[in-house]
């Protein structure tokens, strides 16, 4: 198109890369904390499912329908949380929260893939896409008991 | 009718996005605002600005003649027999809330059945939920054909002697169905049933004549036809509204306050407590006027025309779904294959085209079409072949790029 380097400020080679080959996704075996997320604005729908042992994130699967943006977030953001403390984990979403929205932010945690996300800054009403999936996490450490099942 | 003429009188059209000229398709959800409106609603703030129904001082009875006007005016737009059958209200969704919970509550029993179709918005379906938990009375559902179109046969079938209430949409904001309002209000009426009508994407759009239609209550919000946001109408038969309990209680609404009880003012504005929406009516009667000035049927003639092109021209797009029937309001919803409704609308928003993407609060609906989401292209008196082309044109662009994206 006529604008193709605005969009391609949004739609990285690495965004569409996990879009199409989406990393964790899938069902989990054995005992998970399984966390369901949807954007209601827009019908975006997440479930996250987190092994969680010793206060560590020993896996993470998705499985979920949606635009590329929340989709190829979802995989980052298992791919980045795995092995992570749970506190680690919650901190990262701050930062990637702080990221997306264009503000500065603590470069403590080597983000990877994920720093290809910061093109949403120029896209307020996709914001949301790029956080669903963090916000699952969150919800998830954070309501551990309610959330089991 | 001059489309390039009508154009000119909307401010907010004459600017570019992005880069591009703004080609606005998201009327369905609100329509933008021609000078007559905007003029309006300024000319009462800066000339006449003052509280109605309290008319001792000059600037009382020019408030009260402009508010009251503004009901006339919308008693005439849509042919209701008496001026005090139409009620002010903050939109649709308050409307059909005010039935549902004063009409609703005392009528509906155990065992009595409210009916609805698969493609209502969420407003007229929620507040039915409500009232049905709140009674004892049960929702029921009109079974809709594949191409999103209501058989009369199913509604005979489905309103009985147990119905009380149905609620129907004239015009579908998704699927671009025109309802057969007058019909299934006959047999609605068969049954001693009333007929709710959300006519939110119908008045806009086409000649309303509610006496015609012989519904019971109709709603509609005057922001999807050139009017402000917070305007809105309920029209109700008289002998029906008479006989309701108003919904919110205070200053305007009523007759005699006692210490212990109180008694309320006639139709309708027992059901306009608190100061009313003042500005947001004269805004929508400058709104009728224009769309009288143009002439409904011109409208209307435009609008089919314009859906005939779009449906043309979006079925050239390989891989296109196309929800709803082929006659239709001036709305086109759809889905391009692998490609996300989302990532649909910021692309073409970056060529300065504006759709709708997501469930258009009709969450239910996409159940039934098995869809998460889908994009909305929706179209008003502004628009015009060229805004279809330009959508047509993106929107093939745009599965080019993620095509290669993909690749």
């Amino acid at each position: 198109m006529s604008s193709h380097s605005n969009l391609d400020t949004l739609y990285r080679q690495v965004i569409m890369d996990h879009y199409k080959n989406p990393r964790n996704k899938g069902d989990m075996e054995g005992e998970t904390l399984h966390v369901n997320m949807n954007n209601p604005t827009c019908g975006d729908r997440i479930q996250l499912q987190l092994k969680v042992e010793d206060d560590k994130i020993s896996d993470a699967k998705f499985v979920g329908e949606g635009c590329s943006i929340s989709l190829s977030s979802a995989s980052m953001m298992t791919e980045a949380v795995k092995g992570q403390p749970v506190e680690n984990a919650l901190e990262m979403s701050d930062i990637f929260s702080q990221m997306v929205q264009g503000e500065d932010y603590d470069d403590k945690y080597d983000l990877g893939d994920i720093e290809a996300l910061q093109g949403v800054t120029k896209f307020p009403a996709r914001i949301k896409c790029a956080t669903l999936a963090w916000k699952a996490m969150e919800k998830g450490l954070g309501n551990e008991e309610e959330e089991t099942d | 009718m001059d489309v390039k003429e009508i154009k000119e009188q909307f401010p907010i059209l004459q600017q570019e996005v992005n880069g591009s000229p703004l080609v606005y398709l998201d009327s369905a959800a609100t329509s933008q605002k021609p000078n007559k409106v905007i003029e309006a609603v300024e000319d009462y703030y800066r000339r006449y600005n003052s509280n109605v129904h309290r008319g001792v001082h000059t600037l009382g009875s020019l408030a009260t003649d402009g508010y009251e006007g503004a009901r006339e005016k919308v008693r005439s737009f849509i042919h209701a027999p008496r001026a005090r059958e139409i009620i002010f209200t903050r939109g649709t969704t308050t409307a059909i809330n005010t039935v549902a919970y004063s009409y609703g509550r005392s009528v509906l029993q155990e065992g009595d059945e409210i009916v609805l179709t698969p493609m209502e918005h969420h407003s007229n379906i929620i507040p039915w939920q409500q009232a049905a938990k709140a009674t004892g009375a049960s929702l029921k559902y009109m079974p809709m054909h594949e191409d999103g179109t209501l058989s009369l046969e199913d509604a005979r079938r489905t309103i009985t002697s147990k119905t009380k209430i149905v609620a129907v949409t004239h015009v579908s904001n998704v699927l671009g169905t025109i309802n057969p309002i007058k019909e299934i209000t006959q047999i609605a009426h068969e049954h001693d049933a009333v007929t709710v009508v959300d006519g939110a994407q119908s008045v806009p759009h086409m000649r309303v004549d509610v006496q015609d239609l012989d519904c019971d209550f109709f709603a509609f919000s005057g922001h999807k036809m050139g009017g402000p946001t917070g305007i809105g109408v309920l029209y109700g038969k008289k002998r029906l509204l008479e006989k309701m309990e108003p919904v919110e209680f205070g200053g305007e609404m009523i007759d005699f306050v006692d210490l212990y009880d109180s008694t309320w003012k006639d139709i309708p504005w027992k059901f306009e407590g608190g100061t009313p929406i003042i500005a947001g009516a004269i805004g929508l009667g400058a709104a009728i006027d224009f769309l009288e000035d143009i002439g409904m049927e011109n409208v209307e003639a435009h609008e089919a025309e314009l859906a005939q092109y779009a449906m043309k021209r979006l079925k050239e797009i390989d891989g296109i779904h196309i929800y709803g029937p082929e006659t239709r309001a001036a709305l086109v919803t759809f889905n391009v294959d692998e490609l996300h409704p989302h990532d649909a609308a910021t692309a073409l928003d970056i060529e300065g085209i504006a759709v709708r993407a997501g469930h258009h609060c009709a969450q239910p609906l996409m159940k039934w079409l098995n869809v998460v989401a889908t994009a909305r292209a929706s179209f008003y008196i502004y628009n015009s072949k060229e805004d279809v082309d330009a959508l047509t044109e993106g929107l093939i662009k745009t599965k080019e790029y993620f095509g290669d994206v993909f690749a």
